[in-house]
């Protein structure tokens, strides 16, 4: 690919990511400011968002390196966090066949937010698809790396009121929702989706109900494979 | 916790998360043919985790009387507004979100 085909592909990805920028910024800085209050240096900071790269993640790991050394249950618990990558990647399977060499680092980057964007975008023929989700991915990661490296450097210097900035993260994923809602002919699994998410927040509470919901989900799915098929709803 | 017990909770953090990443790959690598099943799942899946999404990201919200969640609902509900009224996506985000800053700032 040609330099000009890079910026062109560049230009494309970029005004997909400001949603991210303004929220990885906001939750970076946040990221860097409670790290430096836990009492870690900025390397520690900086470095967990290079390698572990999941935010939520990232803040529970802080924790638990001022708890007792327990590498075991720090293993499962990651897991447990972690769990809805493995849907993302289920959904990706085909979307990042033939990207080549970058295929590990699509997958290595593949955070809530740039799974959202790789996976909903539908890139024009002159933009080369394997590349925008690079960009998209690399894109976010300095975006959050950035922030943190912002906050942890210089946490007493901000004052501004920030307060209810985190919401730009829930908005992205209400317009994404209302976006697929829009194009899609059938509710189906939009409405499993939310349901299943509902009722085991309800049931199992804020910190334990993602993994029920997603063996529901996929309980739900499963079960009414045949009937979306004899209907066409898929091809 | 020593430097070294440290560097090693943050290499299985790591790891863990690599494994929830990388694991559907390695199980269904290129050369094989994906199952049927599994295509299914890939393209049904999105829309139920875009709501598993939603729902993750308003967890903490406390429903113990009106006032605790009626920032996210007044903000939520205008970015739909925005949403069907404009089809813009930085339209909506910015709206929603600045709304709910002004309002868990200045009213609530």
């Amino acid at each position: 690919m040609s330099f000009d085909n890079h910026i062109a592909t560049l230009k494309y990805a970029f005004p997909k990511t400001i949603p991210i920028l303004a929220g990885f910024m906001f939750l970076g800085i946040s990221y860097g400011i409670y790290m430096n209050s836990l009492g870690f240096g900025p390397a520690y900071a900086i470095l967990m968002s290079i390698f572990i790269f999941a935010g939520s993640m990232e803040f529970v790991a802080g924790s638990l390196l001022l708890g007792p050394f327990s590498p075991l249950s720090a293993f499962f618990l990651t897991l447990m966090i972690n769990a809805r990558h493995l849907f993302y990647g289920i959904a990706m399977l085909d979307k990042f066949k033939g990207s080549g060499r970058k295929k590990p680092y699509l997958i290595y980057g593949m955070c809530d937010e740039s799974f959202v964007i790789n996976s909903t975008t539908d890139v024009p023929s002159y933009i080369n698809k394997g590349w925008f989700m690079f960009y998209v991915t690399f894109l976010n990661q300095i975006y959050w790396v950035g922030g943190t490296t912002l906050g942890s450097l210089f946490s007493s210097a901000i004052s501004f009121n920030t307060d209810g900035l985190e919401f730009v993260m829930v908005a992205l994923f209400v317009v994404i929702f209302l976006d697929q809602w829009m194009k899609e002919r059938y509710h189906v699994s939009s409405v499993i989706g939310i349901t299943a998410s509902v009722l085991c927040l309800v049931l199992f509470g804020p910190d334990n109900f993602i993994i029920p919901a997603m063996i529901l989900i996929l309980l739900a799915l499963s079960s009414i494979k045949k009937i979306l098929e004899k209907r066409e709803v898929i091809s | 916790m020593s430097v070294t017990q440290q560097i090693l909770i943050i290499v299985v953090v790591v790891a863990g998360t690599m494994i929830t990443r990388f694991l559907p790959f390695l199980i269904f690598s290129r050369d094989k043919e994906t199952p049927q099943y599994i295509k299914y799942l890939g393209y049904v899946l999105p829309p139920a985790v875009f709501g598993l999404l939603v729902v993750y990201a308003l967890r903490n919200v406390s429903f113990t009387s009106f006032e605790s969640f009626l920032p996210e609902l007044l903000a939520v509900g205008l970015i739909v507004i925005l949403h069907y009224w404009k089809k813009n996506m930085l339209i909506s985000i910015a709206g929603g979100t600045l709304c709910y800053m002004i309002l868990i700032q200045f009213v609530f």
